[in-house]
C-alpha cells in the first residue's frame, strides 16, 4: 500500500516541527528518513502512525485519507527506538498482544495465535523464547521481538523509529539485514527514521533527507550522491 | 581511592545506626507498646467487653463505610489524575498538582470547618439542605466529605512519580498494535502501575480509618450515631475509661500493622515480577 503525504505541517511550541512536507511512497518501498536531529523526521513518521496530529495537511494510505483516524485503527505496525516492550507480559504474549486487542469475531483461535506467534519468533529469529519475559533478552533480541510484535496483525505499512539507534554495531548489522530480508519477503511498505546516513544509503530504496522541518532531496542512494538538490544535502554527506 | 574516601569509620557507623534504632523505638515502638499494654494488661476479657460495647461497634461499623466509600472514590480519582498529569500536557497542570498537594498542607481542623461553614445550618447551603431534608454535617455524608478530603492526595501522589518515570511509551505501542485506549488502561497502564497502586490504597486505607480532626469537627460526637473510631477513643479517655480507650486504640494499631503486612506480603509474593522489571 502506498502512502501520500500532502502539505504537512506541524509546530511544538514555537518552532515549526514540520513545515508544509509533501512526499510520496510508492507500495512495497523500503524508504529511509534521513536529517539531523530536530529536523522533523520523527515527527513526520509519528503522524503517520496516527502518535501525533498535523495542524495542516491529509495522510493518505492508498486513497484512504487517514489523517483524522486513531493511531489504534490505522492498521500499521510500529517499532520503537527503545522498543516498549510490555515488561509485565511474556515475549510470547507481546508479539500476541495486537491479536488479543481485535474484536472477538475477528480473533483468531488459541491455537491460531500460538501459531502465529511461534511463525514470527522463527521470522524475527528468535525461536523458543516466547516464555521469557523482555528483561530477560539482550537489546537485539528485545528489537527483534519487537519487529515481531509489530508484524503480528500483518500491517502494509511497517513505521520504524531508530530501530537501531540503542544497539551496538555489531548488532546493528545483524538486525539491518534481518529487517531488509524480513521487508522482502512481506512485501510491505516500510518507513524507518534514521541520523545515519552510511545506514539510510545501505538499507533503503529512496532517502529523504529532511533539514528544519523540510525534504531537501528525495531520492534514491546513487541520485542523491550523484547529483546532491541543495548545499545543506552535499554538507550533511561531507 | 572513591571508595576508600566514602568509607565511614566504623565508629560512625555504629553511632548513626544507634540513633537511627533509639529514634524509632522511642517515636513508634514504644508507642505501639504501650497502646498494647494498655488495653491488655487487666486481662483479655476487659479488651473484649470494650471491643465488642455497642457503642464501639458502631463506632468500628461507621469507620469502616465510612472508608469503603472514601477509598474508592480516591483510588478512582488518584488513577485518573496521575494518569492526566503524567502522561498529557494541558494547561493547568501545575496548578491540579498544587491543588492536589493542598490537603496536605491545610490542617485537618480547617477543612472540617470548611464544611460545617459550607454544609452546616447556618452556612451558606444550610437553608437549602434543611429544606429539601438532606443531612450533610453530623451526619454520614459529612464524614465521608472530610475523609475524602484529607486522604485525598494518597493515591495521586504515590502513583505520578512511577506515572512519569515510565512515560507513553508502552501505552504508544499498545495504540499503533490496534488496543482502544480503554483497553491500553487495563492491559497496559494499570499493570505496570499495581504495586504502586495497592500500596498507596492502603495508606490511604489507613488513612481513612484514623482520621481524627477534620471527622471530628463534623462528627457533633453522636455516641453510637456518628462517632467514629479514632473519635469512639477520645470519648472513652475524656470518660477517664483508660482500658476500653486503649482496646479501641489497639484496634487502629492493628490497622497500622496489618497495613505493613500485607505491604510486605505483596512485595515477597511478587518479588520475582519486580526484580524482572528492573
Amino acid at each position: 500500500m502506498g502512502i501520500k503525504i500532502e502539505r504537512v505541517s506541524k509546530r511544538f511550541s514555537d518552532y515549526p516541527a514540520l513545515d508544509g512536507v509533501s512526499l510520496e511512497i510508492a507500495g512495497g518501498e523500503f524508504v529511509a528518513l534521513l536529517g539531523p536531529s530536530g529536523s522533523g523526521k520523527t515527527t513526520l513518521l509519528r503522524i503517520l502512525a496516527g502518535l501525533e496530529i498535523p495542524e495542516r495537511g491529509r495522510v493518505f494510505f492508498g486513497d484512504r485519507d487517514l489523517t483524522d483516524t486513531p493511531a489504534s485503527r490505522r492498521g500499521i505496525g510500529f517499532v520503537f527506538q527503545h522498543y516498549a516492550l510490555f515488561g509485565h507480559m511474556t515475549v510470547a504474549r507481546n508479539i500476541a498482544f495486537g491479536l488479543s486487542v481485535m474484536p472477538r469475531r475477528q480473533r483468531p483461535s488459541a491455537s491460531e495465535v500460538k501459531r502465529r506467534v511461534d511463525h514470527l519468533l522463527a521470522l524475527v529469529q528468535l525461536p523458543g523464547l516466547g516464555d521469557r519475559y523482555p528483561s530477560q533478552l539482550s537489546g537485539g533480541q528485545r528489537q527483534r521481538v519487537a519487529l515481531a510484535r509489530a508484524l503480528a496483525r500483518e500491517p502494509e505499512i511497517l513505521l520504524l523509529d531508530e530501530p537501531f539507534g540503542a544497539l551496538d554495531a555489531k548488532v546493528r548489522r545483524e538486525l539491518r539485514g534481518a529487517l531488509r530480508t524480513i521487508h522482502e519477503e512481506l512485501g510491505v511498505t516500510s518507513v524507518f527514521v534514521t541520523h545515519d546516513q552510511e545506514e539510510a544509503f545501505g538499507l533503503a530504496d529512496r532517502v529523504a533527507i529532511l533539514n528544519s522541518g523540510r525534504i531537501e532531496q528525495f531520492a534514491s542512494a546513487d541520485a542523491i550522491r550523484a547529483h546532491p538538490a541543495s548545499d545543506f544535502v552535499r554538507s550533511f554527506l561531507e | 581511592m572513591r571508595a576508600a574516601a566514602l568509607k565511614t569509620p566504623l565508629g560512625t557507623r555504629a553511632v548513626l545506626m544507634l540513633i537511627a534504632l533509639t529514634y524509632v523505638g522511642v517515636m513508634l515502638l514504644l508507642q505501639l507498646g504501650a497502646v498494647l499494654f494498655e488495653a491488655l494488661h487487666q486481662g483479655i476479657s476487659l479488651w473484649w467487653a470494650a471491643v465488642t460495647d455497642p457503642d464501639a461497634r458502631s463506632a468500628i461499623k461507621l469507620t469502616l463505610i465510612v472508608a469503603a466509600i472514601s477509598v474508592p472514590l480516591n483510588t478512582v480519582f488518584g488513577v485518573a489524575a496521575a494518569w492526566a498529569i503524567s502522561k498529557y500536557n494541558f494547561p493547568g497542570k501545575g496548578l491540579l498538582v498544587a491543588l492536589i498537594e493542598l490537603p496536605f498542607s491545610v490542617s485537618p481542623v480547617v477543612s472540617g470547618l470548611v464544611f460545617v461553614m459550607l454544609f452546616g445550618a447556618n452556612g451558606w447551603f444550610g437553608p437549602w439542605l434543611e429544606d429539601h431534608d438532606i443531612q450533610i454535617v453530623f451526619a454520614l455524608p459529612g464524614l465521608v466529605l472530610a475523609t475524602v478530603f484529607v486522604t485525598f492526595p494518597y493515591v495521586s501522589r504515590q502513583l505520578l512519580p512511577l506515572m512519569t518515570v515510565q512515560g507513553r511509551a508502552e501505552e504508544e505501542a499498545a495504540l499503533t498494535l490496534g488496543a482502544s485506549g480503554w483497553r491500553t488502561f487495563l492491559r497496559v497502564t494499570l499493570p505496570n502501575i499495581r504495586f504502586g497502586l495497592l500500596y498507596g490504597v492502603l495508606l490511604c486505607n489507613a488513612r481513612a480509618m484514623g482520621e481524627f480532626g477534620a471527622v471530628s469537627v463534623v462528627s457533633g460526637h453522636i455516641r453510637g450515631e456518628t462517632n467514629t473510631m479514632p473519635l469512639h477513643v477520645e470519648v472513652l479517655y475524656n470518660d477517664y475509661n483508660f482500658v476500653a480507650a486503649f482496646s479501641v486504640a489497639s484496634l487502629l494499631a492493628l490497622l497500622a500493622l496489618v497495613t505493613l503486612a500485607l505491604k510486605s506480603a505483596l512485595e515477597w509474593r511478587y518479588r520475582a515480577e519486580l526484580e524482572a522489571r528492573r
